[in-house]
Parts: structure tokens; sequence; C-alpha cells
């Protein structure tokens, strides 16, 4: 304590500080009641996360003991290892891994060659290629997973990673995503390339691409996650452990046990569902706010 | 000339036509088939077994306490989520707009984090927190209050769910509404600022008109996701206690369940047909930016 208390004072006397110094532009009272207005909606707002944090590290007689208390009476790791030591849940961490992979990869192949084509080409049937983009956007998933799921019965691929990703491999958003960035290239240079007699994937490969690395870095990501919180068509198409993904066995280990909820066990697995997609966001969240932006959609 | 280029722009497009055509299109058509026939689960290899009834699903969902019940708190979703998720995130970004002048960064990202957060993750909180002695009891306890067993009352549990999804979805419309907000001429509102015009004269008066698309956009957008609500009721209560949270897409995925094929397609056709509405409006909307 002796330690900690002086170096509080040095930095609250700063605070002062630089208060008194900000008076003349000044800090006029609605806005210090705004501050703390949002403060309170911002603690709020990560109330879930120190939830989780709290819980997850909280063992589980503690837990017994007291379900409601806020903060764990001894901090221990034991969750984690227990998670990992669940049957299954490693399988799940490495399918959900294997799943964003293959979606991603599609993403950045699929969706840059549609996007591309629709802002760089003039062709027949433009407007009925738009019309599709436009229809998968808007088509929801909730009215379509009956079929989908007979025609992956059909492809023999109920119960497998691939049935998994494929109809996430061109998502409308990683498209006008591409489309839109792909507007922004000057046409002269794609011509330029053509004069010299380079073929269309050529200039598409070779000077297309090299060029659109922040948008692949928003399709990249936006892409992975769709297919990380993806949680509808997994829950559909896996029907076996060997095929879940991270957030279907994390519900269907939670659903399992419903009386007897082994909350410890389940928050950690939810920290492990949840960390991956906010170390990206804390990071990269430029990124996501335009991709969400781009069409209002996750 | 022109032809080989229409060639080759329909060959980049293929990859994504291909999954269009077997993901989209396909299905789309095959709902509706499904809807008119009596398919089951165990009919799937035998598909000659299955028989053509018409509107019998349509006619059958509608005379369903369950079904009616269901678009009801589906409706609920709609009416109570919408304007709640608008509202927050418009008082949201109208704060970090102008409001405030440092730590507008700060703010976005952390209103911003839920959107990305992971549903089955916040579900799981969700019911840590309000356990009959979660957390949310221990502080009405604290205030002297029974808590009560927030998710296992059917009167309780819907506002419970809802709020998971306000949670999760003003971020969205908080960014949507600070970009309209960002088209706001600075300018504008200066000038009626020194004609005398107080604060909420001019955001009634000026902001307001100038927002209209945007608002437009942002309630078709939600109006969108909660008529579709599947994740939070399906994971905080499966529907329950006593189907008072089952929505519309969780109605059809108990069907699908059940093996109820044909029914299960009428009922999201019915999503369908409601998402149709909301979203030729929003395709007007977003026209003129596409």
């Amino acid at each position: 304590m002796t330690v900690v208390a002086p170096t509080e004072i040095t930095h609250e006397d700063v605070l002062v500080e630089q208060g008194a110094r900000a008076a003349p532009r000044g800090l006029r009272t609605p806005e210090v009641l705004l501050y703390l207005a949002l403060a309170g909606v911002a603690g709020l707002t990560l109330l879930p996360f120190g939830w989780v944090a709290s819980g997850s590290l909280r063992s589980l007689d503690d837990i017994r003991a007291d379900p409601g208390a806020w903060l764990p009476s001894e901090v221990t790791f034991d969750n984690f290892v227990r998670l990992f030591a669940t049957q299954g849940f490693s399988t799940y961490l490495v399918n959900s891994v294997v799943v964003a992979a293959i979606v991603v990869a599609g993403n950045i192949v699929a969706a840059s060659a549609a996007g591309y084509a629709l802002a760089k080409f003039d062709f027949a049937g433009k407007r009925i290629a738009f019309g599709a983009v436009m229809a998968a956007l808007m088509v929801p998933y909730t009215a379509t997973f009956v079929p989908q799921f007979v025609v992956t019965t059909n492809l023999g691929l109920v119960d497998t990673l691939a049935g998994i990703a494929l109809p996430s491999l061109a998502l409308p958003i990683s498209i006008f995503i591409m489309r839109q960035y792909a507007s922004a290239v000057p046409d002269e240079l794609l011509e330029a390339a053509r004069i010299d007699g380079a073929g269309e994937l050529r200039i598409f490969l070779r000077i297309f691409l090299p060029l659109a690395g922040p948008a692949l870095a928003t399709v990249t990501i936006m892409s992975f996650l769709a297919s990380w919180n993806n949680f509808i068509w997994p829950l559909v198409v896996a029907q076996s452990t060997s095929a879940y993904t991270l957030p279907v066995g994390l519900a269907a280990t939670s659903q399992a046990a419903q009386n007897v909820t082994d909350y410890g066990l389940m928050l950690a697995g939810a920290i492990v569902v949840m960390l991956p997609v906010l170390v990206l966001f804390l990071f990269l969240q430029r990124y996501f706010v335009q991709g969400v932006a781009a069409t209002g959609l996750r | 000339m022109t032809r080989r280029r229409s060639l080759i722009a329909w060959l980049f497009l293929m990859p994504f036509l291909a999954v269009f055509v077997v993901y989209t299109a396909i299905p789309t058509v095959a709902a509706l088939g499904f809807s008119l026939t009596d398919l089951r689960g165990t009919d799937l290899r035998s598909p000659f077994a299955v028989d053509f009834v018409g509107l019998d699903n349509y006619a059958w969902l509608f005379s369903d306490g369950r079904f009616v019940r269901d678009l009801w708190n589906t409706a609920v979703f709609v009416l109570v989520g919408v304007p709640l998720t608008m509202l927050l995130g418009f008082v949201l970004a109208l704060a970090l707009n102008a409001g405030i002048r440092r730590m507008r960064g700060v703010f976005r990202t952390v209103f911003f984090a839920p959107v990305v957060t992971n549903v089955v993750a916040v579900a799981l909180i969700w019911q840590y927190a309000f356990n009959t002695n979660g957390t949310v009891n221990e502080v009405a306890a604290s205030f002297g209050f029974a808590g009560p067993n927030w998710l296992g009352d059917p009167n309780l549990a819907m506002p419970v769910v809802i709020l998971l999804g306000v949670w999760r979805n003003f971020g969205i419309a908080m960014v949507l509404f600070l970009a309209g907000l960002q088209g706001v001429p600075e300018d504008v509102h200066e000038a009626a600022a020194l004609d005398g015009a107080g604060w909420w004269r001019r955001l009634w008066h000026i902001t307001m008109p100038l927002l209209i698309p945007t608002i437009l956009l942002v309630s078709v957008l939600l109006t969108v996701f909660y008529l579709q609500v599947f994740d939070e009721p399906y994971l905080l209560t499966d529907g329950g206690p006593l189907g008072s949270t089952e929505s519309i897409a969780l109605y059809t995925y108990h069907q699908f369940g059940f093996g109820q094929f044909g029914l299960s397609s009428a009922a999201s056709f019915v999503i369908l047909a409601l998402v149709a509405v909301v979203s030729i409006v929003q395709f007007r909307l977003l026209r003129p930016r596409a």
C-alpha cells in the first residue's frame, strides 16, 4: 500500500493540473454530465464482459457457495484447465478454425472476383448479376435453411465441415466491399495493361489484387467474423459432436447440463469463443466498423 | 469483343453464382414448393412418397394457436426491440458526434464491442447473471428485493431476451446514425444558433429532417433483424417458459426438428413474406447508394 499510495496521489495531481490548464478552453457543466452519462452507459455495456471474466476465474465450489458474487473469492484457472480436458472441446475449436479458414479463403477468391467484375466490366446481364447479390443479401437465412439442409443432404455434406462452410464462400457483404474498392481503382491503369497485351485474369491477379490490400483486409475480417460467430447453420448441419463448431458445442454442452450447469466451465468456454474476435476488434476496429457500415450487416 | 468481355465478366462471377444458385435461388423456390407438400424428414430418401397438399400447411399454421402466439411474440420483439435499439443508438450517436470532444474513439469502441461478440457466449453470461441466485438478483437483494427466476417466469423472460437483443444491436444503430450525422452541415447549425435557436429546436428542425433517410434505413434493417430473431430466444429459453418467448424463426426450427419439413417451410415462407415487404422498402432506400 505504502508503495502504491504516492503514485496515486501524483497521478491525481497531474489530472488536477491538466484540468486547471484546460479550464480556459472549458469543460462546461453539461459536457461533464454528458461524460458521466456516457461512462455510465459504457459501464453497463461492459458489465457482461466483467461478469464473464470474473465468473470464469471462480472455482466450482466458490460459485456453488455464492452464485451471485461479483468477484472470485480466489482466482483460479481451473475452469480453463478442465475445459481443454473436456471431451470434444479441442475438436470444436479446431473445427471452428478450419471452417473459418475455408470461408475466408473462399471470400478472398470468389468475392473479390465477383466485386471486381461488377465494378470494372460492362456486360450483358449485369443488372441480373447485381440483383443476385442483393437477393443473397436480403433473403433471410431462417427462411431457407430447410431446403438448404435438403440440398446439403443430397450433396452428401451433412455433418461435414465443408457442408458448414459452403454457403458462406461468397458473402454479399464481401462482394460489396470489393466492388466499392474496385470502383475507385482508375480504369486507365487496367487499360494500359490491356494495351500491353495482358489477359483479363492476369490484370485481375497482377494489377488489381496487389492494390486491393485494404479491401482484402476488410473482407478477411468480415468473413472471419461471420464464420466464427455463425450459429444457426452449423447447428442444423452438424449432427454429431465430431462436426460441432465452437458455438454449437458450447450451446449443446450448456443445454445438456441445464439443471446442474457448471457455470465456471461454461464461462471459460465463453471466453475462448469471444476472445479471438474481441482481440481482432480492438486492434482493427476501423475495418469492422467500415464493414458493418457498408451494408449494415454483420 | 464485347461478347468476349461479357463472357469473362460472367466467369469472374461464376464462383459466387454457383453458391448463390445452390444455396439461395434453389432453396427459395424449394421452400415454396416444400410448403405445399407434406414432406417429412423421413421422406428425404423416398421423394415419391411426398404428397401435394396445396395450402393445407398454411391453413394449419394460422389455425394453430402456437404459431399465432409466436407471430405475436415476434411482433413484440419488433415493436419493443426496434424502438429501444434505435433510441439508444441515436442518443449515443448524438452524444458522440457533437456533445463531447475527447475520448470519442474509446466510447465508440466500447459501444460497438457487443456487435462483434459471439452470441452463444453472451447468452451464457446472461443465464449466469439472471439466474435465481445470479448477480442481478444479488443487486436486487441489496436493495431489499427478492429477485425472481427471470428466465423461468413467463412474464419476465421476454424482457430479458429482448434486453440481449438490444445489447447486441444498438452498436449497429449507433454507427449508422454517426455516419448520418456527419452529413448534417455544421454551418446550418451555427447560423440557426446565431439566430437564437436552442439545442432542442435545432435538433428537431435541422438534424431530424436531414436524418430521415438514415432513420428509415436503420428502422428497416433492425426490423428485418428482429423479424428473424432466433439466437437470443433459442439460447436463453428455447422459446420457453410456456412458449412465451418462441419466435416464428424458432417455431420453424422446432418443426424442422420434429421432421415436419413441409410445415416448417410454410412457416419460414411467412418470415420470407414479412421480410420481403420490409426489404422492398430497404431496396428502394439503398438504391441511390448502390
